[in-house]
């Protein structure tokens, strides 16, 4: 097809250009249409908007839009245990069966929980959040976690820099093909 | 092999000889009602149905109905229908009006573009024959396989279904938009409640992924990410993102929800895989399985599945005997790359309990290992990825189930 459309151009007598390989379809979108829909916030912060939140306002919002499915300690479900570290921050679950994943032992980058709540929390809800809102959740189960202290304000500068324990614990695929088992 | 087959030959000749008999006598009997030569039939209809004495259903894993199974026990050949492809979904299956769908592609770009469903079709279309595979799928059979005796294929194994799925190659879409050469990775979101995202290499999309709107002769069904999704052969399955609505070209993963916290692999030595992709090499038998009972001894054949996100399956070994001796299987042409493939062979079975097992191996080379070797190198506690060799005992009864000794 692409090699039909530079005959017909050349044919045509134009000169083949870099658009003309193109098929062209689709249209270009405006930068306010791309804004409206790049929600994702990536570990070096980029995609944090404006606005903050504090432990206690995330206190609140918690018991209000998340307790019943996560528990008011955040450990007692039915959904998934959002608050709980390993004693010396240890990483077994290779080793043994039984252990349950969280914030505070699991999740390697602290900016993939605003990614995360502000796109499909709350469950029956999801996407009504405002930033503020999702900082002050955040910032409230961080400190559930034991991550952040009471005080500590989550914004687009403070979030990336929460360290979480787990964050070196992730290694990239070295599974290929062939008769080695990995 | 070569002795089964020629018991299985004189017993089908046998077989031929006595059905004639058998039938005649059974008509015979029948009243005009029930005798469908006595009767006009029904006339032709707009959607077909399954006949009424074939109700395969999938199966949900979950209370949650979050998911469900396809009943591998009831499929012959290859292909999935549609309606019982497995289904695993994050927020639930979003209703989309193909008239307000559209893709947005953007980032590391010379030229972000959005793309209406009639423009992407009107791209040149590639068709692929693919399995899909949820990487949980026989979870069953590493944590607990004590637990899940009276387990059928379809419980043990049924997040895996293979389709025909037609779309437009993303390389094509690439080359539209200009990837930039910084661009190693981009994301892929999903328009469902979860607005599930994955971030895949983009050297998968110069590969074989394509954006899907085709699926088994139609378009694809609304659990498997109707109007369109990301397909990308052999790669596990949750990173195939349904209802694909923007693609962001970037130099870094994303680290979503999805691939951090939840689709990792724990290894012992403290360690997690992460963006572990590939489905490995990987069979199951689906018959003679759990709740079939033998009626007697003699031919029967044993069939079942085998894949690799690797490429083609080139052979399948057969056990019956707990894996102490294996013979080659046949495989159904024809054999097409990360695709399932149907297996079959004719076992003469004597009566006495036996194990029965089947050991994948892919063109590369891959060989399903036993439960033990997986666990050596994975850790107990690991989850997903789970490519074992599986097992099923027949009992003295005739009666099967899942796992080994019975």
């Amino acid at each position: 097809m692409k090699a039909l459309l530079l005959v017909v151009a050349v044919a045509a007598g134009a000169f083949a250009q870099e658009a003309d390989e193109n098929f062209g379809f689709g249209r270009t979108p405006s930068d306010e249409e791309i804004a409206a829909l790049d929600i994702d916030v990536t570990p070096d912060g980029t995609g944090l908007p404006e606005g903050e939140g504090s432990v206690a306002q995330g206190e609140e919002l918690y018991f209000q839009r998340c307790a019943s499915c996560h528990g008011v300690g955040g450990t007692e479900g039915p959904n998934d245990k959002l608050v709980g570290r390993e004693p010396g921050d240890e990483f077994l679950f290779g080793d043994t069966r039984g252990l349950t994943k969280t914030i505070g032992n699991y999740w390697p980058y602290a900016t993939t929980l605003y990614d995360y709540t502000y796109r499909a929390m709350p469950f029956d809800e999801p996407g009504s959040l405002t930033p503020e809102e999702v900082y002050s959740l955040v910032a409230f189960l961080l400190f559930k976690n034991d991550l952040i202290t009471e005080d500590v304000v989550m914004n687009r500068e403070t979030l990336p820099e929460v360290a979480m324990p787990a964050r070196d614990r992730f290694v990239p695929d070295d599974r290929a093909g062939g008769p080695e088992l990995r | 092999m070569t002795k089964a087959s020629k018991r299985r030959l004189s017993r089908r000749a046998l077989l031929a000889g006595t059905a004639s008999a058998v039938s005649a006598g059974v008509l015979s009997g029948q009243d005009n009602a029930s005798d469908p030569t006595k009767v006009q039939g029904e006339l032709a209809t707009e959607v077909g149905e399954r006949s009424r004495h074939e109700t395969p259903k999938r199966s949900y894993f979950s209370s949650a109905r979050s998911g469900s199974n396809t009943p591998l026990q009831d499929l012959e050949g290859t292909i999935t229908p549609s309606d019982l492809h497995f289904e695993r979904h994050h927020g639930g299956i979003p209703d989309i009006d193909p008239d307000n769908y559209s893709l947005l592609i953007h980032g590391m770009v010379k030229q972000p573009r959005v793309y209406t469903l009639p423009e992407l079709k009107r791209f040149p279309a590639r068709a692929m024959t693919r399995f899909l595979e949820c990487s949980g799928n026989g979870f069953r059979t590493y944590r607990n396989p004590e637990a899940n005796r009276e387990k059928t294929p379809q419980d043990i194994e049924g997040l895996t279904s293979t389709s025909e799925w037609v779309g437009v190659p993303l390389k094509t879409l690439f080359e539209e938009v200009g990837v930039l050469p910084e661009a190693k990775w981009f994301l892929a979101e999903a328009m469902d409640a979860a607005v599930m995202t994955r971030s895949i290499p983009v050297e998968k999309a110069w590969d074989d992924a394509i954006i899907a709107y085709g699926q088994n002769g139609e378009a694809i069904r609304p659990e498997q990410g109707y109007p369109a999704r990301l397909f990308l052969p052999g790669f596990e399955g949750s990173s195939n993102v349904k209802w694909i609505r923007r693609i962001e070209l970037a130099a870094e993963p994303f680290m979503s929800r999805e691939e951090t916290s939840k689709y990792t692999d724990p290894l012992p030595g403290g360690k997690a895989r992460m963006f572990s992709f590939v489905m490995d090499a990987k069979s199951v038998i689906t018959y003679p399985a759990y709740p079939v009972k033998l009626p007697d001894q003699g031919f029967w054949e044993i069939k079942g599945l085998a894949w690799s996100g690797r490429g083609k399956i080139v052979r399948v070994d057969i056990s019956t005997d707990g894996g102490r001796s294996w013979e080659k299987a046949e495989l159904q042409n024809p054999v097409l790359p990360k695709c399932h493939t149907r297996f079959r062979f004719g076992w003469e079975w004597d009566g006495r309990p036996a194990t029965l097992m089947s050991r994948a191996t892919d063109e590369t080379g891959q060989t399903q290992p036993t439960l033990e070797a997986l666990k050596q190198v994975r850790g107990e506690g690991t989850i997903y990825h789970y490519n074992h060799i599986r097992a099923w005992t027949v009992r003295g009864d005739g009666s099967v189930v899942f796992g080994e000794k019975a």
